[in-house]
């Protein structure tokens, strides 16, 4: 069963739903916006890689699924691929022409369509369509069936130029601002890689793969040589720390202000991310009501501080760890409710307690004490021995040092004997609960040290900000965070950190994207969920968790 | 529950406390209320009513809730977005094309026939399609994955219609014929109710009949208790559990179109609190209970619509109205104190909840 080759019909169907998730993302108006993001100049677009990403990787899979002799076959197959999907494309181009179908569907804009004609008339655009996208199948099958030793090295040689083609724009201004005007104008245009700089990219990337692959082949003894040399290895880890440490500290010198600003937005997601990786990760009580913690942390923060007419008058250092005690507080009260409750029941009860939390500040109830809609302003920036520490990159070192303790708190309890209690609750409640394990002061320590981190993270963000709504501080925050540690690894520290970069850190980056982050997070958590429950950077012991319910793949009986 | 903490007696008697302390604020609120009538006759009624309605729309989205948590024994998370897509592509499709064109007020049955066709079908589409790629390969995973999967699936359908239709508000026309209303012993009932009650009905006891009484309805009962045995008795459970998924998204499709009629408005991020609302009446009436969901929905409908002006306002709470929700979700939190099973559900919530 596994051997058997496809037959046309699956080749169509894959090709039918490749076309189908282009067409979708042209509708929904990604495509029209990443075409302003250019990638080589003048050439091509993100908006054309994510137009024929699909087909691509649909002819690359359909391929593999071909028997390896048949190589024509495969490719056939690629470019029918290419040519069936680019037919939903064609039908979107013909109708918008002829009907006005964007009264119904508003991002079928002229500007969609005239990047899908690539500016010519309906039928030579079409024309040109179904060829590129014919094409791009038969690229996608022949990457496929390229033997091993060149297949690697292309695909990464293609995939890093198009990645960092995206971030040509941040690329540019760093190289601009250490190298100069003249580098700048060698390398790009405009915002993006000129065509020459872009191949001889391309090329070194390439041939650095190729080369690389070629050393590890021939030498493979010289790794075991060097794990025997354990000191060596320590002393090199132990360099290479210290470089990430340097690093971490002038890091606002080398990143900029806006880039600084970006870290600060990654840095609070971590604190958060860290401190629901607790709660979900290592207790496994999936908590959807977290930014309730973040919000109660924030407010307490800005009354206490604030110096318009709600405030108390107290400094971000003496407001700090009542802002963090208060959400310590809120998370163990919070949790004394649901300490009976498992999986979903407990899910959807946090998310109305995270709900409340919200409509509470936002009611007219309170609005006397935390302002209601209009929220709390004029909150002041945190002050050090008589500096104000206004810029970026200020709150940045608060937020690193926050994110180090957290890092460390959590590292440290995850082997420690609570952190294994939190492992048995995680696996079997009442398995835990037998083994003696008091469920009560498990649970209430997980929410508790949970929203800690939740606090101290709205804390900052508070005065990081200099003034909170009640707006900020809805479910998609939760979701946010759940996301993040999910991408990550739920469990895993590491996991946590990249999570925070990838979600929170790429949006900010290609800003096109930052209105379609829902729906990535959407679909990101349900591929993860399908493929690869346990993150990016799993964490061990979840990995098998999860994956203990597959059964051994049955052996073929034709 | 209770059995789990016996060795804790403190815990029992902090959330009996809670409990006690919650229900003794909405009686004092009720009495203070009663004491001060700040409000005549006609407007309980006309609350009362509203609140009829309002519930009858909860009542039909958990019948999706519990359909599904009843053979899958997980919260369909993406439910309340089904009921969303439904309606939004019928209005913007069909409902107001059809209003410029003028057939709407010519034909106004014909056309909401259609209107709630369409929603119908687009919410079953949209659901079987989530049912086939998200949720079956997950049947067998750990309960936090379904469950997350549906999170993702609940987002991602909403922003996929915000991608498609625009995030603004989309008017839905009125219906001509549904203007004004009429008195019935003395109570005013705007007509638009009266269709959303009477439908709502029709369709809960429809339902109910067909779950109860025909064959295949008798198939989602048996996977319902045990999929296994279910699939030996020769029953195909992948088909049992699409019908299940269809026949919650119709009543999720039919509840568009009455939630549009009333508010007449749709928006892509309408399904979302009436999907978490609804969930909360399906565990009020006691998960898995087809009368327990329409009981639930019906019952919180009426708690949020009298709750404010009976007990908020008693207590001196200014702007009552803006705490609708608070009552829902408190509601919640209390059933799964007090009766985790709910208010008809038989089967002991402790496997599941």
């Amino acid at each position: 069963m596994f051997n058997k080759s496809i037959d046309i019909r699956d080749v169509i169907i894959n090709g039918l739903l490749a076309g189908l998730i282009s067409l979708s993302l042209s509708v929904i108006g990604l495509i029209a916006l990443l075409s302003e993001r250019e990638i080589i100049s003048g050439l091509f677009t993100t908006g054309h890689i994510f137009l024929v990403g699909a087909p691509f990787a649909m002819a690359y899979v359909t391929a593999g699924k071909v028997l390896s002799e048949e190589k024509s076959k495969a490719l056939g197959y690629g470019l029918l691929i290419g040519v069936v999907a680019s037919v939903f494309i064609v039908v979107l181009t013909t109708l918008a022409t002829f009907f006005d179908i964007r009264r119904f569907l508003v991002n079928v804009t002229p500007v969609l369509i005239e990047f899908l004609t690539f500016g010519k008339s309906l039928l030579i655009g079409n024309i040109l369509i179904v060829v590129m996208m014919g094409v791009i199948g038969l690229v996608g099958a022949g990457l496929r069936i390229l033997p091993e030793q060149f297949k690697h090295p292309l695909t990464s040689g293609l995939g890093w130029t198009i990645i960092l083609g995206m971030f040509s724009e941040i690329l540019a201004s760093r190289i601009r601002a250490f190298f100069g005007r003249g580098v700048h104008k060698l390398i790009f245009t405009g915002k993006a890689f000129n065509v020459v700089s872009a191949t001889i990219l391309l090329v070194l990337i390439v041939g650095f793969t190729y080369w690389n692959d070629l050393r590890k082949k021939d030498q493979p003894e010289k790794e075991e040589v060097n794990d025997q040399t354990d000191g060596t290895k320590k002393r090199l880890q132990r360099i290479k720390m210290g470089v990430f440490g340097v690093l971490l500290l002038i890091a606002p010198l080398l990143l900029g202000t806006y880039l600084t600003e970006v870290t600060n937005n990654v840095g609070l997601y971590i604190l958060m991310g860290l401190g629901l990786n607790i709660v979900v990760g290592f207790a496994g009580l999936l908590d959807l009501g977290y930014v309730g913690f973040f919000a109660v942390g924030a407010y307490v923060m800005g009354v206490l501080t604030s110096e318009g007419a709600l405030g108390l008058g107290f400094t971000f250092w003496t407001a700090l760890p009542v802002a963090v005690l208060a959400s310590t507080l809120a998370g163990v009260i919070l949790g004394i409710p649901v300490l009976g409750m498992r999986g979903d029941y407990l899910a959807i009860v946090t998310m109305g307690f995270g709900e409340i939390i919200r409509i509470l500040a936002l009611s007219d109830l309170l609005k006397p004490y935390i302002g209601g809609a209009q929220g709390v302003l004029q909150i002041p920036k945190p002050e050090l021995f008589g500096l104000t520490l206004l810029h970026p990159r200020h709150i940045y070192y608060i937020i690193l040092v926050g994110v180090l303790i957290a890092v460390y708190v959590s590292w440290r309890l995850r082997d420690s004997r609570l952190g294994r209690q939190w492992m048995a609750l995680r696996e079997d409640e009442d398995v835990a609960e037998a083994m003696g394990i008091n469920l009560v002061s498990t649970k209430l320590l997980a929410f508790g040290i949970g929203a800690f981190f939740g606090g101290l993270s709205g804390a900052i963000f508070a005065s990081k900000l200099s003034s909170i709504f009640p707006h900020s501080f809805n479910l998609v925050v939760s979701i946010n965070v759940l996301s993040l540690i999910i991408v990550g690894g739920l469990g895993s520290l590491p996991g946590v950190i990249v999570g925070a970069l990838i979600l929170v850190g790429l949006p900010e980056l290609l800003r096109e994207f930052a209105e379609h982050r829902m729906l990535m997070y959407g679909i990101l958590l349900i591929v993860m969920m399908l493929s690869k429950p346990e993150g990016f950077i799993p964490s061990k012991v979840l990995q098998r968790e999860l994956h203990a319910h597959e059964e051994p793949e049955p052996v073929s009986s034709d | 529950m209770l059995q789990r903490f016996q060795n804790i007696s403190f815990l029992d008697i902090a959330l009996w406390a809670l409990a006690a302390i919650i229900i003794t604020v909405v009686i004092w609120g009720t009495i203070a209320t009663i004491i001060d009538n700040p409000y005549n006759p006609q407007f309980w009624a006309e609350t009362i009513v509203f609140g009829i309605s309002q519930g009858s729309l909860y009542a039909l989205i958990a019948i999706g809730y519990t359909l599904v948590y009843g053979v899958l024994f997980m919260i369909n998370f993406a439910h309340g977005e089904f009921f969303m897509t439904g309606i939004i592509t019928a209005t913007i499709f069909l409902a107001q094309p059809m209003k410029e064109t003028g057939f709407l007020d010519n034909y106004p049955i014909i056309s909401l026939l259609a209107i709630a066709a369409v929603s119908i079908l687009v919410s079953m589409a949209i659901a079987l399609l989530t049912e086939r790629v998200a949720y079956r390969p997950l049947r067998k995973a750990p309960r936090l994955v379904p469950l997350i999967t549906a999170i993702g699936a609940s987002f991602f359908w909403q922003y996929f219609f915000r991608g498609l239709y625009g995030s603004e508000v989309k008017p839905f026309p009125p219906f001509e014929i549904l203007k004004g209303k009429f008195t019935i012993a003395g109570v005013p009932i705007l007509k638009t109710h009266a269709v959303v009650i009477v439908s709502a009905v029709i369709m809960l006891i429809g339902l109910y009949l067909f779950v109860m009484k025909t064959k295949v309805g008798k198939s989602i009962r048996a996977v319902a208790e045990n999929k296994d045995v279910a699939a030996l008795m020769g029953i195909n459970v992948d088909r049992a559990i699409t019908i299940t998924f269809a026949m919650g998204s119709a009543m999720a499709g039919i509840a568009g179109v009455l939630y549009a009629l009333v508010f007449r408005q749709t928006h892509f991020f309408m399904g979302f609190i009436p999907g978490i609302k609804a969930f909360t009446a399906a565990v009020l009436g006691g998960i898995g209970s087809v009368p327990g969901a329409a009981l639930g929905g019906f019952l919180l409908g009426m708690f949020e619509s009298i709750g404010p002006a009976l007990f908020l306002e008693g207590l001196g709470i200014p702007a009552p109205h803006q705490l609708k929700d608070v009552i829902a979700f408190t509601m919640l939190v209390l059933v799964l104190i007090l009766r985790p099973q709910g208010i008809l559900g038989e089967r002991l919530a402790e496997e599941k909840a």
